[in-house]
């Protein structure tokens, strides 16, 4: 990796984690967001509320901390949301259905999320489809098999109570423990992306593939890797929404990945490769939450909070733009 | 038979008015007294109505052998598959052939489209179509009567005067029932919130607006404070119940317009510590909401009849092939259940998992 050549400065920045302009930024106007709804919407200033924000990250945070990966790479994944879906899905198969251990069909849903990955980054990198057709054609193929698996019949998880009262449970600080899967999640992430050779390879592979292919690196296996990984965090976003719901409902999902990359944007991870962060990400995540509850907490209709939403999306990475045209 | 069961079916519901009577009469002063069981009266009569005139065909006549397409508005969710198990049992017992299919989501009016345009082109005996979007068809209605294919629209109705008929629950009132049913069970006053799966779809318009209209004229002292969407996801539909509950520390109760959003309401009463402590009351069926009421953190809901929807819109068109005349709108009837009753045979015969 210290042989491929990519554009001095993206490369620095990215490895040293030096892109911390945008993540600022996104911190700001998250703190902003908050203090603004503090100060101007009755009853959002509560500890609960707060903790009702972090709660509604945890999904979202999980599948935008994969989807940062590919989004590195120069790739997409469209199909993190119903990839998820079908994740918990087989976990109810495994640990309702079959009536085996729950950790099994938590490993089961790991184990579908890398599966999904795997064949996603196959087609990307063997079969040379382009990542928003790859994942696109995943998206639907997954929504339809959790249909197909499950029969179109939601599973629900009362044989296993364990499954929601430990993810649920709220023993530090009344936070529930699918947030602090989150942070973990996003925590392993930053290693994998800052302290190991994956991280390098991911960022190397987005800031100029054919560098990194010249130099000697295996591009396609790499890819493969990265997408698998991915397709972990969409298994344990399968996890983690299951818990939240003590089921799998195999009608859901469609949606989610438009949030998950909106994160990755809004915190700074660039479309075009080479350039992102996972605190920047779980940053947009939050982001995202607080502007939803807010809004609602405030009875703003709903046509306007989607509209809103789309305008900080916009403006997250039209500031993007100038800062790298001012540095330029 | 059929005839018997939907007799038994608006006995129910007048049986039920005067449930509702009692309790809304015993629970509040007499301005909502007075009204709640004449609303729940006029439901009731209505169903009666649908049953006297409309007779299901006992043979398929004609339309023997022959084909009916059946476009529904999805196959995802548990009330989709009630009720193309009614149509297709329904259609192996008269001896006609049905299809059934529907796009993967209730927004994609579009695909809807092209299905409906597929299913013309085989040129079927007739045709049964719920339409996600009620203006959006009319072209392919159209072609439909040039081609002297029957329309029968079932779930939510057309804008069009070519359906020969509409198999459908009447939504308004069922959820007028269900104001009702929560002002009396919060004692007729204070704050209620309101949560929709979507505001551009039928059953979303007019179950949202019988609701709070029913509010408004019959509960002059409680105050439907919030009403949003949660397109049927019940995650985000917690998150927007909860958000609600952050904003009125002091709301009393909650209406879920459909299962998503009903289990969304059950999930943050669950997460937020409040089970018991705010009234629910929702619509349709589904295990976790069944189990909610059963334990009695859900008030009670209104179900409709799937099962008798599909079932219905098979027969009708049945008829139409036969070339019978049938009313405007049939009725398929619905229940108001809670936890007294949701053992009974005829609320347990339209409740699916």
């Amino acid at each position: 990796m210290q042989t491929t050549t990519p554009p001095a400065r993206s490369r620095v920045q990215s490895i040293l984690g030096g892109d911390s302009i945008q993540r600022l930024l996104a911190l700001g106007a998250l703190v902003l967001l908050l203090a603004f709804f503090s100060v101007v919407v009755p009853h959002f200033a509560s500890t609960n509320n707060y903790i009702d924000i972090l709660t509604a990250t945890a999904v979202n945070g999980v599948l935008a901390t994969g989807v940062t990966f590919v989004i590195i790479t120069g790739g997409i994944d469209l199909s993190v949301g119903t990839g998820m879906t079908f994740t918990s899905v087989v976990a109810g198969i495994v640990a309702v259905n079959m009536g085996l251990p729950l950790p099994l069909g938590l490993l089961a849903a790991l184990g579908a999320g890398a599966l999904v990955g795997s064949i996603n980054g196959a087609l990307i990198a063997k079969a040379k489809l382009p990542p928003f057709i790859a994942t696109l054609g995943m998206l639907y193929v997954t929504l339809g098999m959790a249909q197909v698996i499950s029969d179109v019949h939601p599973i629900y998880f009362d044989q296993q109570p364990a499954f929601q009262q430990f993810f649920m449970a709220k023993p530090v600080i009344g936070i529930p423990n699918i947030v602090w899967v989150m942070l973990g999640g996003a925590a392993i992430a930053w290693i994998l992306l800052n302290k190991t050779i994956l991280g390098r390879y991911t960022f190397a592979l987005g800031s100029n593939e054919e560098a990194t292919r010249l130099s000697g690196v295996n591009v396609d296996r790499w890819k493969i890797i990265i997408y698998a990984v991915d397709g972990l965090f969409i298994g344990l976003a399968g996890i983690v929404i299951a818990s939240r719901m003590n089921s799998a409902q195999p009608g859901l999902g469609m949606g989610y990945e438009l949030d998950a990359i909106a994160a990755a944007v809004i915190g700074g991870t660039s479309l075009s490769g080479g350039e992102g962060s996972v605190v920047g990400t779980i940053i947009g995540a939050f982001l995202i939450s607080t502007l939803r509850i807010g809004l609602s907490v405030a009875g703003i209709p709903d046509q306007w909070k989607s509209v809103i939403t789309g305008l900080v999306v916009i403006g997250a990475v039209w500031l993007d733009i100038l800062r790298r045209r001012s540095r330029a | 038979m059929k005839f018997t069961r939907l007799t038994s079916l608006a006995a129910g519901s007048m049986a039920l008015a005067l449930v509702a009577g009692a309790c809304s009469g015993s629970a509040t002063p007499a301005p909502a007294a007075s009204g709640a069981p004449a609303s729940a009266a006029a439901a009731a009569s209505a169903a009666t109505g649908a049953a006297s005139a409309y007779t299901a065909p006992t043979d398929a006549g004609k339309a023997k052998g022959k084909t009916i397409a059946i476009i529904s508005k999805g196959e995802q969710h548990q009330f989709w598959q009630a009720v193309k198990k009614g149509a297709l049992d329904e259609a192996a017992k008269l001896g006609v052939t049905a299809t059934y299919q529907g796009p993967a989501t209730e927004s994609e009016v579009d695909k809807q489209l092209t299905m409906l345009q597929t299913a013309l082109s085989n040129n079927p005996a007739a045709v049964c179509f719920a339409a996600l979007d009620s203006k959006a068809a009319g072209a392919l209605l159209q072609q439909a009567q040039a081609a002297n294919i029957p329309v029968v629209g079932f779930d939510s109705g057309v804008d069009s005067t070519i359906p020969v008929t509409t198999v459908a629950t009447d939504n308004i009132a069922a959820a007028g029932i269900e104001a009702d049913k929560l002002a009396a069970l919060i004692g007729d006053a204070g704050k209620v919130a309101v949560i929709v799966h979507d505001q551009t779809s039928q059953t979303g318009i007019t179950r949202r607006d019988g609701f709070v209209n029913q509010m408004k004229a019959k509960h002059p002292n409680v105050q439907v404070v919030s009403v949003q969407y949660g397109a049927g996801d019940p995650v985000k539909s917690a998150d927007i119940a909860k958000s609600i509950m952050t904003a009125n520390p002091d709301l009393k109760g909650f209406f879920g317009a459909n299962e998503g959003s009903i289990k969304g309401i059950l999930n943050a009463l669950k997460e937020t510590g409040k089970e018991g402590k705010i009234v629910a009351v929702g619509y349709d069926s589904g295990q976790q909401q069944l189990d909610a009421i059963n334990s009695g953190v859900e008030a009670g809901a209104i179900t409709q009849n799937p099962i008798g929807i599909g079932a219905k819109c098979v027969d009708a068109a049945v008829d139409a092939i036969n070339g019978k005349t049938l009313p405007k709108n049939i009725d398929t009837g619905f229940y108001w259940f809670d936890k007294t009753n949701i053992n009974s045979p005829e609320v347990q015969a339209v409740l699916y998992k």
